[in-house]
């Protein structure tokens, strides 16, 4: 499904990303763990589209399409979600209006008729269950004055409504109560299948009880420096990042 | 100061002032020569180059005349959704035979009020445009709204103008809110022409104690207008008034608002959008005068500004040394969309007294990215992500529209621009 081959990126002029290679395919789980600073959030954005970060070398396949070359919103239409580390706050536009929207431009790439206010409504009560989120809370300007659970929870519910291929999960866990990352896991795993794939990128082991990954890649200084299965995440969890980046300086410098 | 040029160019418009009000007419006319057009120097008006842009423009002013207006023309410009009081204007004159009428307020042109106290409140020493509109203008209208009526319908004021090259049209307005009345005024105009002509209005607003009165305005009359409005309003105790003022586009366009709060327990609100593009330049001058203890004043003002258009805003405050437990709050917020656009922005605060709570906050900047490529990563394309958030910007503003058909008129107005479908 993706097929991320020698990837380079920088921001102002600054390397972060120094070749990745990574293979998901669908019904597959990624976890991308890493020290602070090793470029997980800026692989997540790059995959997403963010303007700031410019990619200096290699290439991104989604589902056989060059991703690189697509604008942020053809690539959600694709079906690549990203769920934000810190999802914007913006004050007037309510999460109702704004997911509407958003939801009627994707299904217009994809060749589907608008859904009607009535179908849309029912279409969100059905995934409100699903991270047990409350209208209220969606009625009100798009996460102004949410709690960080809140904001990650509307995150997993616009997920759901978007019925992304791809999901990235950007520090999902990072800032959440033990419920609140019981709720957003549980929201993740009901909407994993055979047909979609998921990387979770994360700092702690923790949030991978909740979503099992089928791989785990260890990112450091810009590069997939190991790779394992989830017993890797366990193993960092115990032993902490310095070993492995005493492995990769002594490579480095050898 | 006057320059030959000023009254050699006004001359004819001058000498061709009706006869009513007469020694009101003469005093206001010396008042306009003695103070002539405003020059770049003068600090009201240092950022609106309005002289030099009235005299490239046009040259020997001479007064608009009315003209004929077909009852489809006025149907095709009601707002829609509109229900109320109807008032049509043909260049600023009165036409009774399209307009309708409403129990509680009586409507009557100006030259038969002989005893209004025109210009008590907006005072021709004050500003050259309220001298040269009260020398001058041609008709004008008297509302009396009768002690204690409470219109639920609007009030709208219907402005046609067609005029040619170089003539002015000079509406003024006369409001009176008998004692616990309550209406809401929508100001509207619509152009006929393309030429360049210059409208410059004064509109005066007498309240009664507890009257609540809203007046709401849009200006949205084609790129070659240069308008210059004074409105000026007197509030009694326990009253309340409301501007709320939606500029889309002109050439020059500069108002000049004032509020006096003259009893305790008044409060004013002070709300607009500028959304400008082109070589649109408004500039939003408010002065809000507290005067008595418990008083308040809000106000709004959001600024969407693009191209090489420029906006200004000027708000002054004023707390009275008696204005003790005072609250007036202001605020100004800009997004430029653009290089070239340019914002001017001042607050303006005098407190003389020791008790009060005052605020005022203007921020210029432009559009949040982070905000934007959050949109776009859901899949709402650019151009619908920009206007998503820029209606949203403003709609703090147009929230504030209690007028519901107004409201909707204005907002599918500012949609329309921004390329937004919400």
């Amino acid at each position: 499904m993706l097929s991320i081959k020698n990837l380079h990126a920088s921001i102002e002029g600054t390397p972060i990303l120094r070749g990745i290679n990574l293979e998901v395919n669908a019904g597959e789980v990624h976890a991308i763990m890493g020290p602070n600073g090793s470029g997980k959030s800026t692989l997540a954005s790059v995959l997403a589209g963010k303007e700031e970060y410019e990619v200096t070398e290699g290439e991104v396949l989604f589902q056989g399409k060059e991703l690189l070359s697509l604008s942020p919103e053809d690539r959600a239409r694709e079906g690549v979600f990203l769920a934000f580390q810190y999802p914007i706050e913006i004050p007037g536009v309510s999460t109702t209006n704004f997911l509407r929207t958003a939801l009627n431009q994707v299904r217009e790439y994809r060749g589907l008729a608008p859904l009607d206010a009535v179908k849309f409504l029912s279409l969100m009560k059905e995934k409100m269950a699903l991270v047990e989120i409350d209208q209220k809370l969606l009625s009100r300007s798009l996460n102004e004055g949410f709690s960080g659970g809140e904001k990650k929870r509307n995150e997993i519910f616009q997920m759901a409504m978007l019925e992304p291929m791809l999901s990235i999960l950007d520090e999902t866990d990072s800032g959440l109560d033990i419920d609140a990352l019981r709720i957003v896991s549980n929201g993740v795993n009901k909407l994993k299948s055979d047909k979609t794939a998921t990387i979770v990128v994360t700092h702690y082991q923790r949030l991978l009880d909740y979503i099992v990954p089928d791989f785990v890649h260890v990112l450091y200084n810009g590069r997939i420096v190991k790779s394992g299965t989830k017993e890797l995440a366990l193993e960092l969890e115990e032993k902490g990042y310095d070993w492995i980046k005493e492995e990769v300086d002594a490579t480095a410098t050898r | 100061m006057s320059t030959l040029t000023t009254s050699d160019s006004f001359s004819t418009l001058l000498a061709t002032a009706p006869t009513s009000f007469a020694p009101l007419r003469q005093l206001a006319k010396e008042s306009f020569l003695a103070q002539g057009l405003p020059s770049l120097k003068a600090e009201e008006y240092k950022f609106t180059p309005i002289a030099k842009k009235l005299e490239s423009t046009l040259t020997n002013f001479t007064p608009a005349q009315p003209f004929a207006l077909s009852a489809e023309q006025v149907g095709g410009a009601i707002i829609e959704g509109f229900e109320g009081l109807l008032l049509v204007f043909a260049n600023g004159y009165f036409q009774p035979q399209l307009s309708t009428s409403l129990e509680g307020i009586s409507i009557t042109r100006l030259s038969d009020q002989p005893e209004t106290q025109l210009g008590s409140i907006a005072k021709v020493e004050k500003d050259p445009f309220t001298a040269l509109n009260q020398a001058t203008f041609s008709e004008g209208i008297h509302l009396s709204l009768s002690k204690k009526t409470q219109l639920d319908q609007p009030i709208l004021l219907l402005q046609f103008h067609q005029a040619n090259v170089g003539q002015v049209i000079s509406p003024r307005i006369w409001i009176e809110a008998g004692d616990f009345s309550s209406a809401t005024f929508i100001d509207h105009s619509v152009s006929l022409g393309e030429q360049p002509y210059f409208v410059n209005k004064v509109v005066e607003i007498k309240g009664g104690i507890n009257t609540h009165l809203t007046y709401l305005r849009l200006q949205h009359e084609g790129n070659r207008v240069i308008e210059v409005s004074n409105l000026e309003t007197d509030l009694q105790k326990d009253g309340q008034f409301t501007s709320v003022n939606i500029s889309l586009s002109g050439d020059l366009v500069r108002n000049n608002l004032t509020l006096n709060l003259l009893g305790s327990n008044t409060v004013g609100n002070m709300f607009g959008v500028y959304l400008l593009n082109g070589k649109t330049h408004v500039d939003n001058h408010t002065n809000v005068d507290h005067t008595f203890p418990h008083t308040e004043s809000h106000e709004l003002y959001k600024g969407i500004v693009a191209d090489q258009s420029r906006g200004v805003f000027n708000g002054k405050i004023f707390v009275r040394q008696a204005a003790q437990k005072t609250n007036a709050f202001q605020q100004n917020n800009n997004i430029l969309l653009s290089d070239d656009a340019i914002v001017n922005t001042k607050p303006q605060l005098e407190i003389w007294a020791d008790d009060v709570k005052c605020s005022h906050g203007c921020t210029v900047g432009q559009l949040d990215e982070d905000a934007l490529f959050y949109l776009q990563a859901r899949g709402i394309d650019k151009i619908n992500a920009k206007g998503l958030l820029l209606h949203a910007f403003a709609g703090e503003v147009l929230d504030k529209i209690e007028c519901d058909s107004f409201r909707n008129h204005v907002v599918a107005q500012i949609q329309e621009r921004l390329g937004s479908k919400i």
